[in-house]
């Protein structure tokens, strides 16, 4: 089946381009570009007043199977990553068991491919059993699938470890993805530590949690060369360190969520444990760095860390409450309408940062629109306005904070190797 | 004029107006307390349920005795007894509670926030009793109490409160009720024992005794609370004492007529000297008796009931 989508913009930053123009997609892949007189078989999709875009990817989700299919399954995942405009998704390899050998990469593959909607690439294991001793078979992971590793939802505490783990990722040049928050300096904490943490009497995280990791992957990844890629920076510090970092070419890369510069610890009150997350929520101060981060281009790509939680998980005191927010299905219009209509981001950087910048991070060959490319396309209607409806996700938890909030710029369409998955 | 809301969670919501409607009708009711027969009818035919998840002895009883003189009934469902240590979530067990139709609950929990949890969930007013680190309404309210059977009025009064203040919902609440009445607010701990931005609740921090203690009127003592610090703040209890603890010595800075204030249960020789306690400036006993009066107070406040209280 050919596909024509007509009179939409197209912005594709891996050739430039920014302009009015058709596109043809056939058999899965991009055919053409420009003023394309339809044939009769083609199926039309009109995107008038639309961005047609190179498919979004979420560089960082928690699909929970298997083991934890209570809170989400790679079916339920991939159509909340479908109707959030994501065509590709990294998923984080904290599954029951643990993605940490071929098996379990095997597995998830498996899935992902029988349900056939959005891609999965899987994350592997640093350490067996993300228990931070012993590294995980990465090289068996590597044939099997997998495009990074990472032990998220925890950091590598032993600093050796981390270094033998970057240096043995060099091998396969695979990056090595670390969610920063030394657990020491993060003493149990449950939230941003401040003048919030103090008043609610909550335990505070320090944001120099944050930062001792943050610090400390940038030496290794100086001494060993590896390309790290911190998953959520979250502070104000930790965007100076990187950008420092960057400065002086050292191989890292960093992503920032949509809840760190949407919200700030201010916003939990009565303690609603939706806005528990971890790295936790921060300032007003950090989420205007974080902006700053993500329009002069020190941040590299925005990820949700999509965490699906049961209400049993949620539905009790803030301290018991297991961080993490679902994300994928608010992302895009959070960050059309807080960066594009708000901060005066381009659409085009936007591309950068949910597209282009992941697929050459994570070397996924998407993240364009060039002729020959697979047809992975997302299409944004920058004017629609939606209100945030969790009843009506589909993924298969709800913990999400955003909740009736009414946004501008909505996607429209989500296609998958020439195919829509999503409309 | 009764109280605005319906629940007491917190002294933060508050307003000043509120606060000295509580004390005024606490002083009523601590008429009540010393005669003869210690009962009125007011709240007859009312149930309040003491829910309590931490050990409690003097806050517990306090409220029970208080819901007695006022004729309510008053069931005790302590952690030990409960269905929480059967596994029962505590939402569950709210719900259940709520079935049973009572008309307040009293809840002290370890968990920051549970009050405001357990209002969403049931009809019956909230008394937070102590949550987590965060607020202890009442004990603020007895301890302004306190402090004033001693001093004309709380505004420009030098109050220096010492001790644990991180770990303490009574240095939370103290704070901001004392700030609202217009009281000067000192805290005084080592910095480890100071949470980050303290100073925006309006307390002048310090880690030196001397200057907390220059000139104070009163001094508000904490309990060094162990079995919530997950790491060590100080290097031991000798240290700890030579340092912070209050002693006859270090009371000389404050005024002659200045007053030794704890909430109990002390730790004699780690916070506090014990020949303090049984001392000239300690009203620590007049605060248990004023911790009566308050909770009557407000019980019968936010009751809302119309009916004479025979005073």
């Amino acid at each position: 089946m050919t596909l024509l989508i007509r009179n939409g913009t197209i912005i594709d930053p891996s050739q430039k381009l920014k302009k009015k123009s058709d596109i043809v997609v056939d058999r899965g892949k991009v055919v053409g570009l420009g003023k394309i007189k339809p044939k009769k078989s083609w199926q039309i999709v009109d995107a008038s007043g639309c961005f047609v875009v190179p498919g979004f990817i979420d560089t960082h989700v928690h699909l929970c199977e298997p083991g934890r299919e209570d809170k989400e399954t790679i079916l339920t995942g991939s159509e909340a990553a479908a109707a959030g405009g994501f065509t590709s998704i990294v998923c984080m390899p904290d599954s029951e068991p643990v993605n940490d050998n071929e098996a379990i990469t095997d597995f998830i593959l498996q899935r992902a491919r029988r349900v056939g909607l959005v891609n999965i690439f899987p994350a592997g294991a640093i350490t067996k059993g993300l228990l931070g001793e012993e590294l995980a078979e990465v090289g068996e992971m590597v044939k099997a699938g997998i495009v990074a590793i990472a032990d998220d939802p925890n950091p590598v505490e032993n600093n050796q470890v981390m270094r033998r783990a970057c240096e043995y990722a060099k091998t396969f040049d695979i990056p090595v993805i670390d969610h920063c928050g030394e657990l020491r300096l993060a003493a149990q904490g449950h939230m941003n530590e401040g003048a919030v943490s103090t008043r609610l009497g909550l335990r505070g995280i320090s944001r120099a949690a944050e930062e001792a990791d943050i610090t400390r992957d940038i030496i290794l990844s100086r001494i060993t060369g590896v390309r790290l890629h911190l998953a959520h920076i979250s502070t104000q510090e930790s965007l100076s360190w990187v950008r420092q970092a960057k400065n002086q070419d050292i191989q890292v890369t960093c992503g920032v969520t949509p809840h760190h510069f949407t919200l700030t610890d201010s916003d939990i009150h009565d303690y609603h444990t939706d806005f528990k997350v971890d790295p936790p929520l921060r300032t007003q101060e950090d989420v205007k760095s974080i902006v700053e981060g993500i329009i002069d281009g020190t941040i590299d790509c925005i990820a949700t860390d999509h965490s699906p939680q049961t209400r049993l998980e949620k539905e009790t005191t803030f301290d018991e409450a297991v961080p993490g927010m679902i994300g994928m299905e608010t992302a895009i219009s959070l960050c059309w309408d807080f960066l594009i209509c708000r901060a005066g981001l381009s659409p085009t950087r936007l591309v950068e940062l949910f597209s282009t910048n992941p697929n050459r991070i994570f070397q996924l060959d998407r993240g364009t629109l060039k002729e020959g490319a697979i047809a992975d396309i997302t299409i944004i209607d920058p004017d629609r306005e939606v209100i945030v409806d969790v009843s009506k996700f589909k993924s298969k938890s709800k913990n999400c904070p955003f909740d009736g909030w009414k946004l501008r710029g909505s996607v429209v369409m989500t296609i998958v190797k020439g195919r829509i998955i999503y409309q | 004029m009764p109280l605005v809301g319906k629940h007491l969670l917190g002294i933060e919501n508050l307003s000043l107006d509120e606060i000295e409607l509580i004390l005024k009708t606490s002083r009523s009711f601590k008429e009540i307390s010393s005669r003869p027969i210690k009962k009125v009818p007011t709240l007859r035919g009312r149930s309040v349920i003491n829910l309590f998840y931490e050990p409690s002895t003097r806050t517990r009883s306090s409220f029970e005795i208080a819901a007695k003189r006022l004729s309510a009934d008053a069931i005790n469902f302590s952690v030990s007894q409960s269905s929480s240590a059967k596994g029962e979530s505590l939402i569950d067990t709210v719900k259940n509670l709520q079935f049973m139709n009572p008309d307040m609950i009293v809840v002290r929990h370890s968990a920051a926030g549970v009050p405001h949890m357990l209002s969403k969930h049931c009809d019956a007013s909230i008394i937070n009793a102590g949550d987590g680190m965060h607020e202890h309404p009442t004990q603020a309210l007895l301890d302004a109490l306190t402090i004033l059977d001693y001093k004309k009025q709380i505004k420009g009064l030098k109050v220096a409160i010492i001790g644990d203040i991180a770990h303490s919902r009574v240095a939370r609440s103290n704070t901001m009720l004392l700030n609202k009445m217009g009281a000067e607010v000192w805290v005084c701990a080592p910095p480890t024992l100071i949470p980050m931005r303290y100073e925006e609740y309006g307390a002048k921090v310090t880690y030196k005794m001397k200057e907390a203690l220059r000139g104070a009127d009163a001094v508000i003592m904490l309990r060094m609370q162990r079995e919530r610090q997950k790491e060590v703040s100080y290097p031991s209890v000798k240290e700890y004492f030579a340092l912070y603890g209050l002693s006859k010595e270090k009371m000389k800075w404050a005024k002659s007529t200045a007053i030794v204030l704890h909430p109990g249960p002390i730790n004699r020789g780690v916070e506090i000297d014990p020949e303090l306690v049984d001392g000239e400036y300690s009203v620590i006993l007049e605060q248990v008796a004023n911790g009566v009066a308050v909770r009557m107070a407000v019980l019968y406040l936010l009751l809302g009931t119309s009916e004479e209280i025979g005073l």
